[in-house]
């Protein structure tokens, strides 16, 4: 089988709306390309072998910035996984690229042997055995696809460009799929929380979740500390101000050490559980280490747990004790 | 970053390690290519005089590229995922193995 499929530099309206869907979570694993050799413009013998996965992102995001460029794209099947998260698995990976040359009869269409991978794909190409086995030589490109139109200009990737970044917008496009992931049974625990007259708790659950799954991505590298879960607890510290605001007000005419305690109760229910959220944020990172992250689970989900039964151990205690008119 | 010696039968070499992750690198082995320059995503390995120099150790996410492109074996991390929910989910199962966007809804698309 060696069908060459054809694809252009242009993306459509419809598939602009794709990454938008994605984005969303919508539809997320329906995003394929049908894995296989590609021609794109007028290729010839010796024009230059692109490699990508066969998520519809990833394709889009190469091809659109080849513009004029005539190029074979060679997709490999990662079951709709991008290039970095495919090659962690293995799929994007030696042995699913080594097929797939020999599949795509890929030495009978091109006359060079040399194939450009996104950087990212290292983690599970071993270029080296891609070469011994296939004749094939592994260029790693950039690591952004935008780099592109510069890496075939210079042949070269700038230190710049093999650093992997998380600004501002990298952070902030998986917002929506975390908030689509939860929504369902966060609406159905607010309104019963309404219904049952508990605005308070509603409130809290909502405060918790706008601070740990929309604050805490974009303040991620202004909070102090070095570690996830800490950061976390601080933010949730912050954002549990109003509720500790609003405890203190309720309990000034209490004796003062009623009234600290009081209103430290909101931030002992609260912080932990926005730690708990930035911490699960680890994975939609790009740098955080599977030992690091180790670490922080041993270090600070027990001090998660002890903070929030502390905090409505306290709540409770009050209650109670205000029940039988003891305070 | 500490510096441990690992005993070898003809000679004694130092081998370069960190309490922070699980990245060691042997720059007795190291042949000087340049495969880990160009896979690593954190600029942790740079040029050196003859042969490679680590330059942030603690920067390293354990993504296991250097290792695998590395023709010489003079680079050895316990590669893995570095992500809470995927190691937590893993743990209440009872499973060993961590890895993304399998069976279950994960963030990895």
């Amino acid at each position: 089988m060696s069908l060459i499929m054809q694809t252009t530099s242009k993306l459509t309206g419809e598939e602009r709306r794709v990454w938008l869907k994605a984005r969303l979570g919508i539809d997320r694993m329906g995003h394929r390309v049908e894995p296989g050799l590609y021609s794109l413009g007028k290729p010839e013998r010796d024009s230059p072998v692109f490699v990508t996965a066969n998520y519809k992102l990833s394709f889009d995001a190469l091809r659109s910035q080849l513009g004029d460029t005539s190029c074979y794209i060679l997709v490999l099947n990662t079951e709709g996984i991008n290039v970095w998260c495919a090659a962690g698995k293995g799929t994007f990976g030696t042995e699913e690229l080594i097929r797939r040359i020999e599949s795509t009869n890929l030495k009978d269409t091109v006359n060079h042997r040399t194939l450009t991978l996104p950087q990212l794909g290292a983690s599970g190409v071993a270029a080296l055995e891609v070469r011994k086995r296939t004749g094939f030589k592994v260029e790693w490109g950039p690591i952004r696809a935008s780099d592109i139109p510069e890496y075939m200009r210079t042949r070269k990737a700038s230190e710049e460009m093999r650093r992997v970044r998380f600004d501002l917008r990298d952070r902030m496009e998986v917002i929506p799929v975390e908030i689509k992931n939860i929504f369902v049974p966060l609406a159905v625990a607010l309104v019963v929380l309404f219904l049952l007259g508990m605005q308070g708790t509603a409130f809290m659950i909502l405060t918790i979740v706008m601070a740990g799954i929309v604050l805490f991505p974009i303040l991620l590298p202004f909070l102090p500390t070095h570690e996830f879960a800490s950061k976390g607890f601080i933010l949730g510290v912050v954002a549990s101000i109003p509720f500790m605001g609003r405890a203190y007000l309720a309990s000034m005419n209490e004796a003062p050490w009623i009234a600290l305690v009081f209103t430290l109760v909101p931030a002992l229910m609260i912080s932990p559980w926005v730690a708990f959220l930035a911490l699960n944020f680890t994975g939609s990172t790009t740098f955080t280490s599977r030992t690091g992250v180790r670490r922080e689970i041993f270090r600070y989900i027990p001090m998660m747990a002890a903070t929030f039964i502390l905090g409505i151990g306290l709540e409770v205690g009050f209650a109670v004790a205000k029940w039988y008119g003891v305070i | 970053m500490m510096v441990s010696q690992a005993s070898c039968q003809c000679q004694a070499y130092e081998a370069v390690e960190s309490p922070v992750n699980t990245l060691r690198f042997s720059p007795s082995l190291c042949i000087n290519c340049g495969a880990c320059l160009d896979v690593c995503p954190h600029g942790v390995f740079a040029a050196g005089n003859g042969r490679v120099q680590i330059v942030r150790h603690e920067a390293c996410m354990e993504c296991g590229a250097c290792q695998l492109n590395c023709p010489a074996g003079a680079i050895t991390v316990d590669s893995g995922v570095g992500c809470a929910s995927a190691m937590i989910y893993a743990a209440l199962r009872g499973k060993k193995e961590v890895s993304c966007g399998g069976d279950e809804p994960t963030c990895c698309e």
